[in-house]
């Protein structure tokens, strides 16, 4: 996963509903696939669809980053701990196989495809279109009374408290940084103490920024969301048909491919 | 303390796709014991540009010298209590900074990380909310049942409570009312003249006619001016391309001199201009 990086490719201009319902179905399908051509074909068209955002490829590099332990810890795991009945090399309850290293293989190949695919989304998606786009997809709930307008005021509102709360955080670091604070310093106990002096203005500073904007939004004549129109609209065009029916395509090959 | 920027250049994320240049080839010294002003437009960098001061922000390239200590890019992040204690910030609203229990316990939490003893800290406290204007009282008090301006003053107490020897202070008054605003720019004046080093960021030209010794003039990260303020107020070139608004004095004395008044150069402070006035009227 990244943060969205500004850019001008087909893959920033597809409606983020699209791209978002996609992406799911994507990940998906991956647990489909069971075998080196269907794992292929999937692989060619994450590269296809990176090559097309017109991202470089380190960025999604990059996002392999904060799983990789895990990604190692799952591979290592599969790759010793595979039962077969012909191993190549067995000591005690460790058992290294062909079979092992196979489904290690594929299990890679999984992470690799999830991660690919879900950090295009969030490179390519702002957090307010994705946000747009959850609500736009929930809005057949409102006929059982969900809130659907509220719950998407509430996400985008926690998306533009995200960048204010860091500055805010930033600003009080740096406030108790002069008055002779060294975070990351000494041992644990004194290490969560020096948080203290954080947490709490920034405690503070939210609570009054949410009512600040509460009143705002009040004197502003925002009542229960009903009825509000939309600055940003949200478009769904040919491209986002023809995606449709390519994901349709490659579902259909991959079903072909696949092995039973 | 003299402090002397060096080609400072800094630029904000320098290696993403949305870096963007903070400060652009600095070079100032802010001289030790005076009271120097930095002014300039919001966003201009003035901010960053005090931030080197106390080592928060780092050149990227170019070097800050603060006493003896040098930064620049490689500057580790360790070890830098010494300077920090040396160099106090208030920040822009620096009531934001308040957490503690009491007003004493917050104003106590500076001098101590900076390793005074328990005693020292308080005394130092007890001083210091007498120097910004508020009774002992105030000092068993929660800083979170204080009105918005004893706050402000209670978080100056704990910045003043280290006995820093260069004082930063970025727009401390502002939102203060009046009277609060000139007691607490006098204190920071006689501050200065017990032998600090005072570096105030402002928006206020009166406050920068009435206390500075020195004027820094920032524009988008470049230093544009640096100078005394009735020079830097006689300036056309800042004034005529809106870099500089005139303190009140100075914008009256231009109006006099529409109905016949002339002055060599314009007055900035009030006692300068009853002065001027005063002169000219008895030599007509």
């Amino acid at each position: 996963m990244g943060r969205y990086l500004p850019g001008d490719s087909l893959i920033y201009h597809l409606d983020p509903r699209g791209k978002f319902l996609l992406t799911f179905y994507f990940v998906g399908i991956v647990f489909f696939a069971n075998n080196v051509a269907s794992y292929a074909l999937l692989l060619a068209f994450v590269l296809f669809a990176v090559y097309l955002s017109k991202i470089n490829f380190g960025f999604f590099i990059k996002g392999l980053k904060p799983v990789f332990w895990l990604i190692l810890f799952t591979v290592i795991l599969q790759l010793l701990f595979t039962p077969s009945n012909n191993p190549i090399w067995h000591w005690g309850i460790f058992t290294l196989s062909k079979e092992g290293m196979v489904i290690s293989a594929y299990i890679f190949m999984r992470f690799i495809l999830i991660i690919f695919i879900s950090t295009l989304l969030t490179l390519t998606t702002t957090p307010i279109e994705i946000s747009d786009s959850i609500e736009s997809i929930l809005k057949p709930l409102k006929r059982i009374n969900f809130p659907v307008t509220q719950v998407a005021l509430m996400l985008s509102i926690a998306l533009r408290f995200v960048p204010l709360l860091v500055d805010e955080t930033t600003k009080i670091m740096d406030a108790q940084r002069a008055r002779g604070v060294d975070f990351g310093e000494g041992g644990l106990i004194k290490r969560i103490k020096s948080f203290v002096p954080i947490l709490i203005p920034l405690f503070v500073s939210s609570f009054s920024i949410a009512y600040d904007l509460a009143i705002a939004m009040e004197s502003r004549g925002y009542k229960d969301g009903e009825g509000r129109s939309k600055y940003r609209v949200l478009s769904w065009a040919r491209r986002d048909n023809l995606t449709i029916i390519f994901m349709i395509g490659l579902t259909i090959i991959l079903l072909f491919l696949r092995s039973y | 303390m003299e402090i002397t920027f060096e080609h400072v250049t800094h630029s904000y994320n320098a290696d993403g796709p949305t870096a963007s240049l903070g400060l652009d080839d600095v070079s100032l010294t802010i001289k030790d014991g005076l009271f120097t002003a930095i002014v300039g437009q919001t966003g201009s960098g003035k901010s960053t540009l005090v931030r080197h001061i106390n080592a928060l922000l780092k050149p990227t390239s170019g070097i800050v010298k603060i006493g003896s200590r040098v930064i620049d890019s490689e500057t580790s992040n360790k070890n830098l209590k010494s300077l920090r204690k040396q160099v106090g910030m208030v920040f822009q609203f620096p009531e934001s900074q308040l957490f503690e229990e009491t007003v004493e316990k917050d104003i106590m939490f500076g001098p101590i990380n900076f390793g005074a003893t328990e005693d020292q800290a308080k005394e130092s406290a007890q001083k210091m909310i007498q120097m910004v204007g508020l009774d002992e009282s105030y000092l068993s008090k929660s800083p979170f049942d204080l009105s918005g301006g004893q706050m402000r003053r209670v978080a100056i107490a704990g910045v003043l409570a280290s006995d820093p020897e260069t004082i930063i202070l970025d727009e401390p008054t502002a939102g203060l009312d009046p009277v609060g605003r000139q007691e607490i720019m006098d204190m920071f004046k006689g501050l200065q003249k017990n032998g600090k080093t005072i570096v105030l960021i402002t928006h206020n030209m009166d406050d920068v006619a009435n206390y500075a010794d020195d004027v820094a003039v920032i524009h988008s990260g470049k230093l544009i001016a640096n100078g005394l303020p009735k020079d830097i107020f006689n300036n056309n070139d800042l004034l005529k391309n809106d870099l500089l608004t005139l303190p009140k004095s100075a914008e009256f004395a231009k109006k006099l001199s529409q109905k016949g008044f002339s002055f060599s150069k314009l007055p900035i402070t009030i006692d300068e201009l009853g002065t001027e006035i005063k002169q000219q009227l008895n030599g007509d």
